[in-house]
């Protein structure tokens, strides 16, 4: 222990600093919790102090009401996971033993339902508030991405929940989606197969459902804790696309934005309510109450209303792979804009040409939803035809060509300049937005 | 000079043992993983069941019964006279997945298919379609009398099952 250790070179020799406790801004029991585990004051410098722009709108609430939506359904889905059995003989009569037995049962599995097509509602008015202020551009790419992936899996766990009351939708939903994979060149059968745990949809396919749901929903709020870490690195955009420069542009995110939050998300549940209380069923199919039955296929199987354009691009295709890959590539490319759409201006609203292929492809989009619910025959193959074109068109050709040519309006320096000739009328925008 | 060969050996020594360990390392990994993947494969007892007997003696010609078989539905129909005849006279060039009649049947007045649409999994419909045979209406394929694909989607006929004769008038399936 005398003198210094040969074996050493002393230069190399710097300070390691592995006790970080302390820092906190807190004084007391508080200030010694924070002092070692400090989320309380990441809550703070996140949530309180964190700074805004000043001039969101009520497009931006759709992240706050989207994040209520989850935990609702993580809660329900936990209570109804207590009655529920995922059985092929059990799981129809478990279901309506909710709905008839269980204390509350009935409003539980409603507000369940509900729910995820209200998380649906809101994801889609989320997507178009970003693509409409180009908030998939710089520096919020990864971000965008992100919200992609998650989108893809609420559809899964949408998918996989609707199998779970094992009515006839249920049954032949899953099949119809399982047997997408069998599109697969040389292994889709194999694929099919090791999904189904059996030669058709059954017992095995249920169960492993049920477990997925769960593991998806909660994979879900694992992503969703990334994107909101993301926002928090980039920030928020907002309606004039302009980065905030000093505190003339921002307000406190406490308790500004919480309480414009607060009260969409009020108006929200209204609507939320309403349709759970008076029309419980109306965004489902009464083809639903019927048990799964093997030997008998529906007439008319439709998905859920939130997967209509998707399912409308699928079958506008004639050919069963390509069908797939154009139903897949659909939502894919939208995690490509950010790269495709070369504008340095973010807000449609100083990009005149843009503007009006966005409110197309809006447009597009319900059209396609539309032909997506009707047989798949005459007219609507050819509208479906021509939606699904428009999409494609959109993104790979008319984002790029747009972008390089199009003549963007006089832009404002900052957002207080901004909110400033909005009052003087020298820029348009929609009230609410 | 020994030095140097000495280190230069020891380095070969690493790299065989950096490779050796990865390699056991990645087959480890494999055998972990496997069985966790392939639980998810049909079970034995799923398996056990795998074959069915079936009577054909109450079945009148032009008659359709179904049966389940691996959960799904088999279609076993008497064809008539003029379904035999049309179902062989089809020229295959008009075929979108060329087959003869006779490879799909193993007497010609009975017709075995699994009642599986091989689009994306519907039960298609008997005696609806444009060609005699079946039609799915989920997505618009049309079958002829030998459950072959003359329209819509689907890429392929309808399966025919392993099956064979165990009497005049009784089938085994799978």
């Amino acid at each position: 222990m005398s003198g210094k250790d040969s074996n050493f070179n002393q230069n190399e020799i710097k300070p390691v600093h592995t006790n970080k406790v302390g820092g906190s801004p807190f004084k007391g029991v508080v200030g010694w919790i924070d002092n070692r585990l400090p989320i309380i004051r990441m809550f703070k410098y996140e949530y309180l102090d964190f700074q805004v722009p000043k001039n969101l709108s009520y497009l931006w609430s759709l992240g706050g009401i989207l994040m209520v939506c989850l935990i609702f359904l993580i809660v329900t889905g936990l209570v109804l996971g207590m009655h529920y059995k995922p059985s092929s003989t059990e799981a129809f009569v478990s279901v309506e033993k909710i709905m008839r037995d269980v204390n509350y049962g009935w409003l539980l599995r409603y507000a369940h339902m509900n729910f995820a097509s209200f998380f649906f509602i809101a994801v889609y008015i989320h997507i178009f508030r970003g693509l409409y202020y180009g908030s998939y551009k710089e520096p919020r790419q990864l971000m965008w991405l992100i919200g992609i992936i998650i989108f893809f899996m609420m559809m899964a766990t949408a998918f996989l929940g609707y199998t779970l009351p094992w009515g006839q939708m249920s049954y032949w939903g899953a099949t119809v989606i399982t047997n997408l994979f069998s599109a697969v060149p040389l292994v889709g059968k194999a694929i099919v197969t090791w999904l189904w745990g059996d030669y058709s949809v059954g017992d095995s396919t249920l169960n492993r459902f049920y477990v997925l749901h769960w593991l998806l929903a909660f994979g879900i709020l694992g992503v969703v804790i990334f994107h909101v870490i993301a926002l928090h690195i980039v920030g928020s955009n907002n309606p004039s696309g302009i980065e905030p420069a000093d505190t003339r542009d921002t307000v406190s995110f406490a308790p500004f934005t919480t309480s414009k939050d607060l009260f969409a998300m009020l108006i929200f549940l209204l609507a939320f309510v309403l349709i759970t209380m008076y029309a419980p069923n109306y965004l489902g199919h009464p083809d639903n109450y019927i048990p799964a039955d093997p030997l008998i296929t529906p007439a008319h199987i439709v998905p859920e209303w939130y997967f209509l354009p998707f399912y409308a691009i699928l079958r506008s295709i004639p050919d069963k792979l390509l069908g797939v890959i154009a139903m897949v590539s659909s939502i894919a490319v939208l995690g490509l804009l950010p790269w495709l759409d070369l504008s340095k201006v973010r807000s449609s609203v100083f990009r005149p040409i843009w503007k009006q292929f966005v409110f197309l492809f809006v447009l597009d989009f319900f059209i396609l939803m539309y032909v997506g619910g009707m047989p798949a025959e005459g007219i609507y193959v050819l509208i479906a035809r021509v939606g699904t074109v428009y999409w494609f068109l959109f993104f790979l050709v008319i984002a790029p060509l747009v972008s390089l040519t199009e003549k963007t309006l006089p832009m404002p320096s900052s957002i207080h300049e901004y909110e400033d000739w909005k009052k003087k009328g020298r820029i348009k925008t929609f009230k609410i937005f | 000079m020994s030095e140097n060969n000495n280190s230069s050996d020891k380095k070969n020594r690493r790299d065989f043992l950096t490779v050796a360990t990865t390699a056991a390392g990645v087959v480890g990994v494999g055998a972990a993983v496997w069985p966790v993947i392939n639980q998810m494969n049909p079970d034995s007892s799923v398996k056990a069941l795998a074959s069915i007997e079936v009577d054909l003696s109450k079945i009148k010609e032009g008659q359709e019964i179904t049966v389940l078989w691996r959960g799904k539905p088999v279609f076993i129909k008497k064809r008539t006279k003029e379904e035999i005849a049309s179902a062989e006279k089809v020229d295959l060039k008009e075929l979108k997945d060329p087959q003869p009649d006779n490879k799909r049947v193993k007497k010609s007045e009975w017709l075995v298919l699994v009642g599986v649409c091989t689009h994306l999994g519907c039960v298609p419909i008997s005696g609806k379609g444009d060609y005699g045979g079946w039609f799915c209406p989920c997505h618009g394929s049309h079958y002829d009398s030998s459950g072959r694909i003359r329209k819509g989607p689907a890429p392929t006929n309808l399966e025919v099952p392993t099956y064979e004769f165990v009497g005049d008038n009784k089938i085994k399936l799978g």
